[in-house]
């Protein structure tokens, strides 16, 4: 059972990072970025690739933020050409780009045979619950690290520029600012911190295959921001924790009302989180943390 | 002369916006600009600001030409514009809208904000003294905290005039200042208009309502159906046959 839950708490922990990266692209500065998920994908791949061709993990970690954010480049240069709801189509045509060369270039990525064998972060430490609780405090300490950079990032006269750009781009322009360089700094930040959520995705899960990176990923940390609250360091964390007890703890209803299948569980379990964003648009659309307004 | 325009020419579609405006202020003047609805006096504020880019003319600001630069590059050269329809950061406070015009600010940038922690907290400083007095100079204190978005038209109207007091203009083009202004709040603008001009800020001012305007302005200038239709004097302008056929339709 402690396994079970160190096991929810890392999932937890990786999903809290790619909500950071979503609240700073989306809550603070205003882009629909629905190609999360392919950030997460080169993350996850960079990594495992140079794992298993014997790098030290810790290089693979950094490879695997830079590569995420390297490929952000290219489309934050595009979202300066591109109106929000275009720039959205574009970056979930970005993530399932991803995916197809994934998935062909065989070569490089195993196709969808996967990556087999990553190596474990801690594998010397016994494995078991040992292992477990130190990657656990890792991933405690670089979520802990980004949400206080965020923190710093967001009182700070960036933090004002951003929002000023989510708020009214053209009014921040006729006031001698640049938009450009902020979305695009924005988008490679976000990527880089979806890219390391990445690297800890693959050596948990230690087998990656490209169907595991599918757009869903990308809408389970958008229906996270949105019931925790777009604009909100607090709100990426506390709608993922509840997403995820949603998610894992659902699980037990079946040990509660008999005769509902594995398949059957799924289908109410995502109708559950359905009924619930509804629900939170209607009655809470700024989520349980608060919406886009400073305190 | 600080800023000319001439021979501005924008269609949009078949639709001749903008036929031909040449017009020129000097550095310090108070400037009108009036005409009926859809005569293209925000057209010409658009491309002044380069939000437009014209078909043909050009636009001149001291001693450069401002064609071809972008509209934040114009903002930095001291050339500031308000929007007819306000435009402020709606979730930002009042003092974080004026605070996000500073220009210069080391943390706005990320390697600037996390290694000299130091300078930044001192710009702050800087920059929170300078938003709190123009905050009171405009009156606003009593909403210095509230998100803009919450601001009623004319306090909106008051915010953008203070986000553009804090880049340092030399000349600032006001896109309807007193639209959905109460009368006091209409004359507090005015006086502070007033004193900003005798400070050396130039004012261009589209606006509709004419008594505050010509009590305002020294030299008007009329447009109608995309060109300058009269110059000069309020008085005289206001008098001219043409202005009152093609504006005032013969009411006044």
């Amino acid at each position: 059972m402690d396994a079970y839950l160190a096991a929810i708490a890392i999932v937890a922990l990786i999903y809290i990072l790619l909500a950071l990266g979503l609240t700073l692209q989306y809550g603070l500065t205003g882009l629909i970025n629905f190609g999360h998920v392919g950030f997460f994908a080169i993350g996850a791949y960079a990594s495992a690739i140079l794992a298993t061709h014997g790098a030290p993990l810790a290089l693979g970690f950094v490879a695997a933020a830079f590569f995420a954010g390297l490929a952000a480049w290219p489309i934050g240069l595009v979202s300066l050409r591109l109106r929000d709801d275009y720039f959205a189509i574009v970056t979930l045509g970005f993530s399932e780009t991803v995916r197809l060369v994934i998935t062909s270039e065989k070569w490089l990525t195993n196709g969808v045979q996967g990556i087999p064998a990553i190596p474990r972060l801690f594998s010397g430490l016994t494995v078991g619950i040992g292992a477990q609780l130190a990657v656990l405090a890792v991933l405690l300490a670089v979520t802990g690290a980004a949400v206080l950079a965020m923190r710093r990032i967001v009182r700070s006269p960036f933090g004002r520029i951003i929002e000023a750009i989510r708020d009214n781009e053209d009014g921040l322009r006729a006031l001698g600012k640049e938009p450009a360089r902020f979305k695009v700094q924005v988008l490679i930040l976000g990527a880089g911190l979806a890219g390391l959520a990445g690297a800890f995705y693959a050596h948990y899960i230690t087998y990656i295959v490209p169907d595991q990176f599918i757009p869903l990923v990308t809408f389970y940390v958008w229906m996270a921001i949105i019931i925790g609250g777009v604009g909100r360091i607090s709100g990426a964390v506390v709608g993922t924790a509840l997403l995820m007890l949603l998610l894992e703890g659902s699980r037990f209803i079946r040990d509660v009302v008999p005769g509902i299948s594995e398949v059957e569980m799924a289908s109410i379990r995502l109708g559950v989180i359905g009924i619930l964003l509804v629900l939170f648009t209607i009655y809470r659309p700024q989520g349980l943390m608060g919406d886009f307004s400073r305190k | 002369m600080t800023f000319a325009i001439s021979n501005v020419r924008v269609a949009f579609g078949g639709f001749q916006a903008l036929d031909g405006v040449t017009l020129s202020m000097g550095a310090g003047d108070l400037v009108g600009l009036i005409g009926p609805n859809g005569a293209g006096k925000s057209t010409l504020f658009s491309v002044v600001s380069g939000f437009i880019a014209p078909d043909s003319g050009e636009v001149r600001f001291g001693d450069a030409a401002l064609d071809g630069l972008s509209p934040s590059a114009r903002a930095r050269t001291g050339l500031l514009r308000t929007f007819q329809v306000p435009r402020e950061f709606s979730h930002l406070s009042v003092r974080d809208n004026l605070k996000a015009a500073a220009p210069g600010q080391v943390g706005e940038g990320l390697i600037g904000l996390f290694f000299r922690p130091g300078e930044v907290a001192r710009q702050e400083r800087a920059v929170t003294a300078k938003a709190d007095e123009i905050i009171a100079f405009l009156k606003l204190d009593r909403v210095a905290d509230v998100p803009a978005g919450r601001l009623s038209g004319g306090q909106k109207k008051l915010l953008e005039l203070g986000r553009a007091l804090m880049v340092e203009p030399r000349t600032i083009l006001l896109d309807e200042p007193f639209a959905g202004v109460n009368p006091v709040l209409i004359a507090e603008i005015v006086e502070r208009i007033r004193e900003l001009n005798a400070r050396g800020i130039g004012f261009l001012i589209i606006e509709h309502d004419l008594q505050a305007l010509t009590r305002l302005v020294p030299v008007l200038h009329v447009m109608d159906r995309g060109r300058i239709l009269a110059s000069g004097a309020p008085g005289a302008v206001l008098d001219d046959p043409g202005v009152r056929a093609a504006y005032l339709g013969g009411v006044a």
